[in-house]
């Protein structure tokens, strides 16, 4: 079993702090959830884990297994086993989705070795079947044009073929329909596994009737103020996040 | 160089075209550095004193047999040096529907009426005369091609221009005719044998006459210490379209002259251009999109990436002449810039007089896109490689504009192998 574990972490874009010493251990074979209001830091703690430039960690440190990842550029965290699923994928034109993810798996080969493509090919449509994605997906330019239902499914297809060890969903939810949201949630499930940790981040309830945690967190203004099991998720649908709201809090960042 | 130099078996007009051309040459004056149709340019970098017509090619079958990787052709032609080293004819079916693929020198005679009407018929306006006329004077070689009414030749005739040895100069030119309702596609490849310089001084001449339809690409890979000019000149008819790509991989210093005239109603032209500016290179382009007719279209989109201390010039002119109503122009000009010492100019412009037309012209110049960049490292891909990626697809951007798929891999792949020579992983 390998640890995620973020440690009293304070961090603050500009002068403005966001994360205000915010502890977590999500371990290999759970899915945890992070549940807030808007303006908690939830995305905010999605992006510095991994590696986000815009950010800065001002104390307390993230340790993968053990070892503190501050020190990695994010390309070198993906490759560690981090995987963000973007809020808001960008575009990327001109550069097909076969030709990114290609990329993004040779770039864990070790110097020298080329990705064999019948094999690669081969897992692709696998994933693809699995995210009821058409094959001529593979063809277009990485999220340009597309649906927000498409755009989710593409980020989920990258987690399914560079099988992170630590998966970051940032609100996955946002922007689906029900089919769409079945779909994905069906495609995330499919990944779970005593390999596997999963942080899933939302504002709703809905995702995790599809997505069900063993854990859930509630984030109120950059720190985590009440953890317990997925009953605590139906508790903030029926109550809101009032009850749970410090008296001092005000909405910060996004 | 040395005056009109005239080899092999040319007609009396053509011999006589070539001493004019001299003659230009010598009387018209170099371009300063103050003339607006050099501006931004490198005017030094046009002492050609030292270039001469060279020798044959040492070994004309190797590099023959280099002559690949665009896959398979209606025609091929080989030259090296300004002499043909091999020709591989149309099929005879094509032949016996009308296609007419020879060198120049057979077609001025063979077809004197074709090549005398067409061959440098208009004018070079857009600064490079002095060079047109010495291309005129030079040991001109190239191909002669006639599509006629109404056959479609599916796969693309392709040419090959070799220069070799140092200081030779090569004069490259090609002349399509595509014939009313006819289609083709012509590759012209210019490429160096070794890493000397060179001097090359290119010439096309592409006629589309009504109905017609002609995608042609240049692929320049001449070496990078090379100077060359490449003057095209495109002419559209009723209802015709031309498609025209220049692919600039190579040179030390490249001078593109495009000038597309819409003469006729429906007309339409696509201009379109990728170029790779690293180390010390420059690249200088000057396009004219003449809009004469009403009720055409021009579509122009040039993409440049620098590095190094690459430079690119691009001014380019869309002309609405009066009358020319409903004209629908296009001209966007993109630079990446990917390193501080290179730099991208762009002098976009318009002259209109007529009403009721659509034109829209534009230029931006910028580095990779940071949120692009994050995303690509986000899964995994190292800086370099995720640069490479990024830039690769800004250039396919353009290169999806080509319409015949088995032609896209090919020059994506040269493309893609000069872009991780300049921009090392």
């Amino acid at each position: 079993m390998k640890h995620l574990k973020i440690d009293n972490l304070h961090v603050s874009i500009g002068d403005r702090e966001i994360l205000r010493g915010l502890s977590l251990d999500l371990p290999t074979g759970q899915v945890h959830a992070i549940m807030g209001p808007n303006g908690s830091g939830k995305s905010t703690l999605a992006k510095v884990i991994a590696g986000h430039p815009d950010y800065t960690v001002t104390s307390g440190d993230i340790l993968f297994d053990g070892e503190s990842i501050l020190v990695m550029e994010p390309d070198a965290r993906a490759r560690q086993g981090i995987f963000l699923a973007f809020q808001y994928p960008s575009e990327i034109p001109g550069v097909t989705i076969a030709n990114f993810l290609r990329a993004a798996l040779q770039a864990r080969l070790p110097e020298g070795e080329e990705l064999e493509a019948t094999e690669y090919y081969a897992k692709l449509y696998e994933k693809m079947d699995l995210l009821e994605m058409p094959r001529n997906f593979t063809s277009r330019a990485v999220n340009e044009g597309f649906s927000g239902g498409e755009k989710k499914r593409c980020e989920i297809l990258q987690m399914a073929m560079l099988q992170p060890t630590f998966a970051l969903l940032d609100e996955t939810d946002s922007g689906l329909d029900i089919d769409a949201l079945k779909i994905v949630s069906h495609g995330v499930n499919s990944l779970r596994g005593p390999e596997t940790g999963m942080l899933v981040i939302t504002h709703y309830q809905r995702l995790l009737n599809y997505i069900v945690p063993d854990f859930v967190h509630v984030m109120i203004n950059g720190r985590i103020v009440e953890s317990g099991t997925k009953e605590l998720a139906l508790k903030l649908e029926a109550e809101g996040y009032d009850w749970a709201t410090e008296p001092e809090a005000e909405a910060v960042g996004a | 160089m040395e005056g009109a130099l005239v080899e092999g078996q040319w007609p009396e007009w053509f011999v006589a075209s070539r001493q004019r051309g001299w003659a230009d040459f010598e009387k018209l004056p170099a371009p300063a550095p103050k003339d607006e149709k050099w501006r931004f340019s490198k005017v030094k970098a046009l002492a050609l004193d030292s270039f001469r017509y060279p020798a044959a090619v040492a070994d004309a079958a190797a590099l023959v047999g280099r002559s690949t990787g665009l896959g398979e052709s209606a025609a091929r032609f080989v030259f090296g040096n300004n002499r043909l080293l091999a020709a591989t004819a149309p099929a005879a079916e094509l032949v016996k529907a009308g296609l007419v693929v020879m060198t120049l020198e057979e077609a001025a005679s063979k077809h004197a009426d074709l090549v005398e009407k067409h061959f440098m018929a208009h004018e070079a306006k857009l600064g490079s005369a002095k060079y047109a006329a010495l291309h005129r004077s030079g040991p001109v070689n190239g191909v002669f091609i006639r599509v006629p009414e109404n056959l479609e030749v599916v796969l693309p005739i392709e040419i090959f221009h070799w220069v070799e040895g140092e200081n030779s100069a090569v004069f490259p030119h090609t002349l399509v005719v595509c014939q009313r309702q006819s289609k083709a596609t012509v590759v012209d490849c210019f490429r160096s044998s070794d890493d000397a310089p060179a001097f090359a001084c290119g010439v096309n001449d592409l006629v589309v006459e009504e109905g017609a339809k002609l995608n042609y690409v240049a692929v320049q890979q001449w070496s990078l210490a090379t100077t060359a000019f490449h003057l095209n000149s495109t002419t559209v008819g009723r209802d015709a379209a031309c498609l025209g790509m220049q692919v600039n991989l190579g040179g030390k210093f490249i001078r593109g002259e495009s000038y597309s005239r819409m003469v006729a109603e429906g007309a339409r032209s696509d201009m379109l251009s990728v170029n790779i500016a690293s180390g010390e290179q420059m690249i200088d382009q000057r396009t004219f999109q003449d809009h004469a007719k009403p009720s055409a279209t021009s579509d122009l989109l040039y993409q440049n990436a620098l590095t190094g201390k690459g430079r690119t010039v691009f001014s380019g002119v869309i002309r609405v002449e009066p009358g020319a109503h409903k004209t629908d122009a296009y001209q966007k000009v993109r630079n990446i810039v990917l390193s501080d010492e290179a730099e991208a100019n762009s002098m976009p412009g318009l002259e209109i007089e007529a009403d009721d037309v659509r034109c829209t012209h534009g230029a931006t110049t910028s580095q990779v896109d940071d949120r692009e960049l994050f995303y690509l490292l986000a899964r995994g891909i190292r800086p370099e490689a995720a640069q490479q990626l990024l830039v690769m697809g800004f250039f396919n951007t353009v290169l999806d504009r080509l319409p015949d798929a088995r032609l896209r891999g090919p020059i994506e792949s040269l493309v893609e192998a000069r872009l991780k020579a300049a921009l090392p992983a």
